[in-house]
């Protein structure tokens, strides 16, 4: 597993530089989580998690670090616009806050929401506890949270008071935009240099808190501007406290050339519900681990997601929820369409720890392959050291069902259309308790854009 | 000339020969009923005739209206004006049935070379098909039969018949699996569609359906052949005696 730190990504990014902060805690942590990743490497696929994602070929590709220009990057409004969606936002430009684009102006009451680079300058106290949480030694497998907690200098915080009720949707915008920047201190061999010169790589670290019965309507919007060939890393720790009650929708919809590496972790207190609503569509590698542990009695945690690879794209989703308290529920729908030469993995672990006694947990994907060159992996995984506990599993992966085809066809609905129309409802599934109905229509939209023959 | 001539037509499902040279003749206006044993090729007839893969005709034809249907996809049959009242209705989760029936009618035309209908326009029909079917609106905002009783999933099909204004209508087994008060609501459905431009082909294992719907046209199918064909009285004689006995002599 130990990879030589000479990998060019390792070596790559580990050539960034990393100027002290002031604080003396965070500089302490990033310059272990930086040790420790030149440490490990990158995990290769004998390490489980990563068994069905190869960072051999974006191994060899070396990034550069920070866009000097991305303060000044024209963005246009239009492709973060999202029917539905009008209220506070904030928007980072290859990582770099930009706040000619954000809407950070009367913020509703109770709602907190800044750059990370602004919170840290006023008072990092708060952060610290987060901030400085020691990464697990497990090996390899955390190689992106370490760098990130290495690298990343801001991201945004967003913390909603006790009992708030921000009504219109907050926005955070992630745009990864095409930028030429100086080539890497340390290229890539010649005869894998292709256009190494002009990849960028950034690191953003997002701190989400809901109050106790705070709630909160919440929209993560992954974009590009042209055709970026990036590595993005992200970490978000999101604590929904007691009673509280998150509705969160992730729209990643990044270029073909840009791979992203994604850690979001959940806790859910008692009482508190969090729904997630998860759409996978863009994106060279793509992978998101999803963590979520329900801490307090009562607490409940839904996730509907879809990922649609297609092309070359590779998309991975790692999803696992901990039942640690009493009667905590949880339910997760995801849906899989790979078409062309795509892959889609998805594994979707339960654990219910000792004493969780009472958790009900459903956790369902199904799968579509599009095309014979198309590849799903899905792993789903049940741990439960409870008594009397309710728990449904279930995965398959599978084209589409003959007998439905042949109903639309003796209709009249030509094969191509009857496919199409099939697919999108097979995806639309999981949008359809997405409460905001104009965005849900145009979510809906943009996965039946995704399919083929519409 | 008849709408639909089938000629000694055999087919075979998973190498297993079900249809063994049957002819038929239907014209436009009339009524015929298959009825026949189970496993005697009743529901093999309606899938030929409609183009579902897994049937392989070895032998014969399937003329309509003067051209070679087993030629056709499905969905070219459909446009054509061929329909199959399924005796399964498909469930199709997340696909609303007005958006269904709507993306059927417009295919349907569009195949025809005729203008595809709005939303607006397609409303105003389905209103007045649905005032004709006694079927209550509530039913065209759900999924297609999803959740559906046995009812319902027979209702939406003769609905989604009378949208599409078929010549040719295949009804395979219509009648099973419902109440007596659900058998009279599909039967008068049928009824408020018979005319003189459409043919309706009611493959029935049962003489009940025909009380409802009267036949011009009793056909009994057996070991894969009609083996007797006559007026309704055979219904009522079959009603009597039952398939036993009937085509001796014909069938081996």
């Amino acid at each position: 597993m130990s990879q030589p730190a000479s990998l060019p990504l390792v070596a790559s990014l580990l050539d960034a530089p990393l100027p002290p902060s002031g604080i003396v805690w965070l500089d302490a942590a990033r310059h272990e989580n930086r040790a420790a990743f030149a440490a490990g490497g990158l995990p290769d696929t004998r390490v489980e998690a990563w068994k069905y994602t190869a960072l051999r070929a974006l191994g060899q590709r070396s990034f550069a670090h920070g866009d000097a220009a991305a303060a000044s990057r024209a963005v246009a409004a239009s492709r973060f616009a999202l029917p539905g969606v009008v209220g506070p936002r904030l928007v980072f430009v290859n990582g770099v806050f930009r706040a000619d684009l954000s809407a950070l102006d009367a913020l509703p009451p109770g709602l907190t929401l800044q750059p990370l680079a602004q919170a840290l300058h006023g008072d990092a106290e708060p952060l610290r506890f987060v901030l400085s949480r020691p990464i697990p030694a497990s090996e390899a497998a955390d190689a992106f949270v370490r760098i990130n907690a290495a690298s990343a200098t801001d991201g945004v915080v967003l913390r909603v008071a006790a009992h708030a009720k921000v009504a219109a949707p907050v926005q955070l915008v992630f745009v990864g935009a095409a930028a030429e920047v100086a080539a890497p201190a340390h290229p890539a061999p010649a005869a894998l240099a292709r256009s190494s010169a002009s990849e960028l790589a950034w690191h953003l670290r997002n701190v989400i808190e809901l109050g106790e019965g705070a709630e909160l309507n919440l929209i993560e919007h992954h974009v590009s501007e042209g055709e970026p060939a990036q590595l993005a890393t992200f970490v978000s720790d999101i604590d929904v406290r007691e009673g509280a009650r998150l509705h969160h929708t992730v729209l990643q919809n990044v270029a073909a050339g840009t791979s992203l590496v994604r850690r979001s972790s959940v806790r859910v207190h008692g009482r508190a519900h969090a729904v997630l609503h998860v759409l996978e569509l863009g994106g060279a590698l793509v992978r998101h681990d999803l963590q979520a542990e329900l801490i307090g009695n009562g607490a409940r945690f839904d996730t509907r997601g879809v990922f649609m690879p297609h092309g070359r794209q590779h998309i991975d989703t790692q999803l696992t929820i901990r039942h640690q308290a009493l009667n905590t529920t949880s339910a997760s729908t995801w849906r899989g369409v790979a078409n062309d030469r795509a892959r889609g993995v998805f594994r979707g672990a339960i654990v219910v720890a000792p004493g969780a006694d009472g958790s009900d947990a459903s956790l369902g994907n199904k799968n579509l392959l599009l095309s014979p060159g198309a590849e799903i992996d899905t792993k789903p995984e049940l741990e439960i050291y409870a008594d009397e506990v309710k728990a449904a599993h279930g995965a398959t992966v599978g084209q589409l069902d003959e007998r439905s085809l042949f109903y639309l066809r003796s209709r009249g609905i030509p094969l191509a259309q009857a496919r199409a129309l099939l697919t999108a409802a097979f995806c639309r599934a999981v949008l359809d308790d997405l409460p905001n109905e104009a965005l849900r229509e145009h979510l809906s939209a943009l996965l039946v854009a995704q399919l083929p023959n519409v | 000339m008849s709408m639909l001539i089938i000629e000694n037509l055999h087919a075979r499902v998973e190498g297993k020969e079900i249809l063994k040279g049957l002819s038929l003749s239907v014209s436009a206006g009339e009524v015929h009923a298959i009825m026949g044993p189970n496993g005697a090729g009743k529901s093999t007839l309606g899938n030929v005739l409609s183009g579902r893969d897994g049937y392989e005709v070895t032998a014969g034809t399937v003329t309509y209206n003067g051209i070679d249907l087993l030629a056709l996809e499905p969905e070219v049959r459909a446009a054509a004006g061929v329909f199959l009242a399924f005796q399964y209705p498909v469930e199709i989760p997340g696909v609303n049935n007005t958006y269904f029936l709507r993306a059927a009618f417009n295919a349907q035309r569009k195949a025809r070379g005729e203008k595809e209908f709005d939303s607006m326009q397609f409303l105003k029909l389905v209103r007045e098909k649905l005032k004709v079917m006694q079927i209550s609106d509530e039913l065209l905002h759900r999924a297609v039969n999803e959740g559906f009783s046995g009812g319902e999933k027979k209702r939406n099909e003769i609905f989604q018949m009378a949208v599409l204004e078929p010549q040719l209508a295949i009804l395979d087994e219509t009648d099973s699996g419902l109440d007596i008060d659900a058998l009279k609501h599909v039967a008068d459905g049928v009824n408020a569609l018979r005319s003189p431009d459409r043919a309706f082909l009611m493959i029935t294992h049962y003489q009940r359906l025909l009380d409802y719907v009267v036949p011009d046209f009793v056909h009994v199918l057996a070991d894969g052949r009609i083996v007797e064909s006559g007026d309704k009285s055979l219904a009522l004689k079959l009603e009597e005696h039952g398939y036993a006995g009937l085509g001796e002599g014909v069938a081996a």
